[in-house]
């Protein structure tokens, strides 16, 4: 400790006095001091010679940070849909009335602070929570109660982990209960990889020959846009700049998906050659991994496992024996906000800023980190990278369908016996996976998360594929007992809640649909409304300046495609009009003040 | 500079290479409505009211280069409905109260409302709680009016370049705030240009208003973009 003068120059220290920098200087007074106060802003801003405002606009862009302090014991409960489907409600309630204290604040003794969060990639154990980065899965009321009563003891977090999960989550640098949940294992990602095998093998070659295999794998962005990979490395190399830049975006915020998780903890080498193959062919020395603050339980494991490249030479000057490629990696954490999925939103934040996307163009392979051509991939991108090194191109190419080649890691959650993780080829039915998963009794399914597509059963059937059912990955299996709108709810709640703010439609609009839902969810909405709403979908569609928004209005869109009837069964058919406005709720608080009863029609 | 020729709604025009859409549109006489575009500050794409079609491809025409022998679509009825809606939902959205705001007449929210023929908005109003504060030195921040345009981020700095506004926070709570320390030391005239940059009432300069009465202001004579259509 000390005072926060002394906090943030060893920060700025540690860290550099560099604007740049300017996360990692507030993470580390984060956690330090428990909070961002004014002083400690004002402190940070002469420091990096910006404004104060500019470092609260930093502070108060990410969940982790915070100007007010949230607790000697800081509890993030997952508020995601799925962690709702397995019972986080009661699990809350039961934090709450242990601690004494409700969601969204501290205890008076500043012993513990209560919040919520968008989903942590642990859809598949969840009710899930951070507890001061330390991950809790499979919660239960009687657990939570049990980790309040030993945080009221003062036990140290770590201490609190009684069993680790399987494989790496053993291992003595991550030592969490984390589950991987491999189910189905695949030719690209989860067969054996020797480590160091894909850059030997691209090392071999000239750039241009490693961008033509990926060009010929027809390998597409796997975070969920499907950009072809070959292309954009094609298009980073051919940027003219004094520096050049891969950035792996291991920020997987979209609510269902944790296979990048499950990637990190088992085949963080694979992933770094990826990286590595990524650098040799764009030209580039400089790799970061941006991982997403959720995942920094990690961060020490994945360090070592570069120091341990490094040693072995697969990494740093000459790297993986070739004279003249230099090329290493180094992590930078985020702070928890789903728009740093965005590559460009990404970027700025990488660069120590509010995480908002970027206009385009120029796009990251032209101007990207620190101004330099970058590019971004997807964790599981740069995996099927170094397979494609060595196995080739061709052969990657031969599997899958016609617009989708290789496979696809899928985080499959919700209602089903089996949830975890399925690397299963393109072009498998969603019916076929939903039978393996233990999930067929489903009544929908959301692929692509949130802001993919609610699929009803008739279209079952349909292939797993760009160009049928495009994914990034994330499958939530909505069962006959879970109530759909509730789900679409949840996902409305969670755009409005990751929307930068930067543009006008996604900003207003998505708080706008979300009221509109509410009122036809009590059962006030007519005709009209609905039809409103789907119009109204269409305009944050169109108009919104980066993917959230347009795609945010999904939940409702797609549900008002597929599953028209369940709105239809809400509405008062034949009524042009009916208020949202409830003037018995509106003059409650003042009834029970005033200790009357209300009566509208008596007046 | 060398010469681009391009089409906007069927008309061929010319602009320059490094010109955006609505730089090279107001050249050539044609209004493309603005609300966070400001000139001679970097566009930032922000109120997607100047969106238009590239190609059939919705995009900000503020930040969107032209190139040769691009096709671009403006006043369709589509985009001027979705542009409508954009006004609107800034109206709804924040809490404008025309009749007491020391910028009717020179706003241009108020103006492109008009322009566009708002009458009601078709969203119901949000009705947010927002904050009016007056405890800065030159200038007073109602944030019921901000329409989050960053004008003033983008173009109010300190000498030495630092931020005197930043956003705050994010989604719809987000909010424009003034650097207490920066703020103090704005000489009258950066007062004054804030502002005037301000396209709403949400920045008003301290001790002078209504200096010029309403009834006489920019956009009582003539509506928002007559200025530059032909």
């Amino acid at each position: 400790m000390g005072s926060i003068g002394d906090v943030v120059t060893r920060a700025v220290k540690k860290h550099g006095k560099d604007a740049t920098m300017m996360l990692d200087v507030i993470r580390d007074v984060q956690s330090e001091l428990g909070c961002v106060s004014d002083e400690a802003s004002a402190a940070i801003a002469d420091n990096l010679g910006v404004s104060k405002v500019d470092v609260d606009g930093v502070v108060s862009f990410y969940h982790f940070f915070s100007k007010e302090p949230r607790g000697k014991y800081t509890v993030y409960l997952n508020n995601s849909a799925v962690a709702v489907m397995k019972g986080r409600d009661a699990v809350a309630r039961a934090f709450e009335q242990a601690a004494g204290c409700s969601f969204g604040v501290t205890t008076f003794d500043g012993q513990i602070g209560l919040y919520d969060t968008s989903d942590i990639g642990m859809n598949d154990q969840e009710p899930a929570a951070l507890i001061n980065g330390v991950v809790f899965t499979n919660l239960t009321p009687e657990k939570a109660k049990d980790l309040v009563f030993q945080m009221k003891a003062g036990k140290d977090v770590k201490a609190m982990v009684k069993e680790t999960g399987e494989g790496q989550n053993q291992s003595a640098l991550v030592g969490a209960m984390v589950k991987n949940n491999i189910q189905k294992k695949g030719a690209v990602i989860f067969a054996p990889y020797e480590a160091g095998s894909g850059i030997k093998k691209a090392v071999a070659m000239t750039p241009e020959a490693v961008i033509e295999e990926v060009k010929k794998s027809n390998l597409r962005g796997r975070g969920g846009a499907g950009f072809p990979t070959g292309m954009k490395w094609e298009f980073t190399r051919n940027s003219k700049g004094k520096k050049t830049y891969v950035v792996c975006n291991a920020d997987e915020g979209e609510p269902g998906t944790f296979k990048d998780r499950v990637i990190l903890t088992e085949l963080p080498q694979m992933l770094f050659d990826g990286m590595a193959v990524a650098g040799y062919a764009v030209g580039a020395e400089e790799g970061v991994l941006y991982l997403r603050a959720e995942y920094e339980y990690l961060l020490k494991y994945l360090q070592s496992v570069l120091d341990s490249m490094r040693n072995s030479g697969l990494l740093g000057k000459n790297a993986a024996g070739k004279k003249g490629f230099n090329f290493d990696i180094t992590i930078k954490l985020g702070a928890g906000a789903y728009i740093c999925g965005e590559e460009s939103a990404l970027i700025e934040s990488a660069e120590g800023k509010r995480g908002e996307p970027r206009n385009r163009p120029p796009f990251p392979a032209q101007n990207g980190y620190m101004g330099y051509p970058t590019t971004v991939n997807n964790v599981e991108s740069l995996c099927a990278a170094a397979r494609i090194m060595v196995q080739g191109g061709e052969w990657f190419a031969k599997m899958g369908t016609f617009q989708s080649h290789g496979t696809k890691v899928l985080s499959v959650s919700g209602d089903c016996s089996k949830p975890g993780i399925y690397e299963v080829e393109f072009g498998v039915t969603l019916q076929s996976l939903l039978d393996e998963a233990g999930g067929s009794d489903a009544v929908a399914v959301q692929v692509g998360g949130p802001s993919g597509k609610c699929v009803a059963k008739k279209d079952f059937g349909k292939k797993l594929s760009f160009e049928e059912l495009p994914t990034g990955g994330s499958i939530i299996i909505i069962g006959p007992n879970t109530d759909l709108l509730k789900v679409v709810h949840n996902f409305m709640d969670f755009f409005v809640e990751e929307s930068c703010g930067w543009c006008t439609p996604c900003r207003a609009g998505n708080v706008i649909l979300k009221q509109r839902l509410e009122k036809i969810m009590a059962g006030k909405g007519t005709e009209s409304d609905l039809k409103e709403m789907a119009q109204w979908c269409t305009v944050v569609k169109a108009m919104s300046r980066c993917g959230l928004g347009q795609t945010s209005p999904n939940p409702i869109a797609t549900t008002i495609e597929n599953f028209r009837e369940v709105y239809e069964a809400k509405l008062q058919k034949g009524a042009d009009f009916v208020t949202e406005f409830d003037m018995n709720k509106a003059v409650q608080e003042y009834c029970k003040t005033a200790g009357r009863n209300p009566n509208i029609e008596g007046h | 500079m060398s010469k681009i020729t391009f089409e906007i709604d069927g008309k061929e025009i010319t602009g320059k290479a490094g010109q955006t859409i609505v730089e090279a549109a107001r050249e050539n006489g044609i209004y493309i409505p603005v609300l966070c575009w400001y000139e001679g500050l970097k566009p930032a794409g922000i109120c997607r009211i100047c969106t238009v079609k590239v190609g059939g491809r919705n995009m900000a025409a503020c930040t969107t280069p032209i190139s040769e022998g691009m096709i671009v679509e403006n006043a369709i009825p589509e985009l001027e409905d979705m542009r409508k809606a954009l006004v609107e939902m800034l109206f709804v959205e924040g809490n404008h109260m025309c009749p007491t705001c020391e910028k009717s007449g020179n706003c241009e929210l108020q103006a492109l409302g008009y322009r566009f023929g708002l009458l009601a908005p078709r969203f119901p109003y949000l009705f947010p709680k927002r904050a009016m504060d007056a405890t800065y030195t030159k200038i007073m921040i109602d944030t019921n009016r901000c329409v989050q345009c960053r004008r003033c981020v983008r173009g109010i700095t300190a000498k030495d370049g630092r931020h005197i506004f930043a956003m705050q926070d994010r989604t719809g709570h987000s909010t424009i705030v003034a650097d207490r320390e920066l703020e103090a030391k704005m000489s009258d005239d950066l007062a004054k240009k804030a502002m005037e940059q301000c396209p709403v009432g949400a920045i008003i300069k301290k001790e002078i208003g209504f200096a010029v009465p309403i009834g006489k202001r920019k956009y009582d004579k003539a509506p928002i973009g007559s200025e530059i259509q032909k």
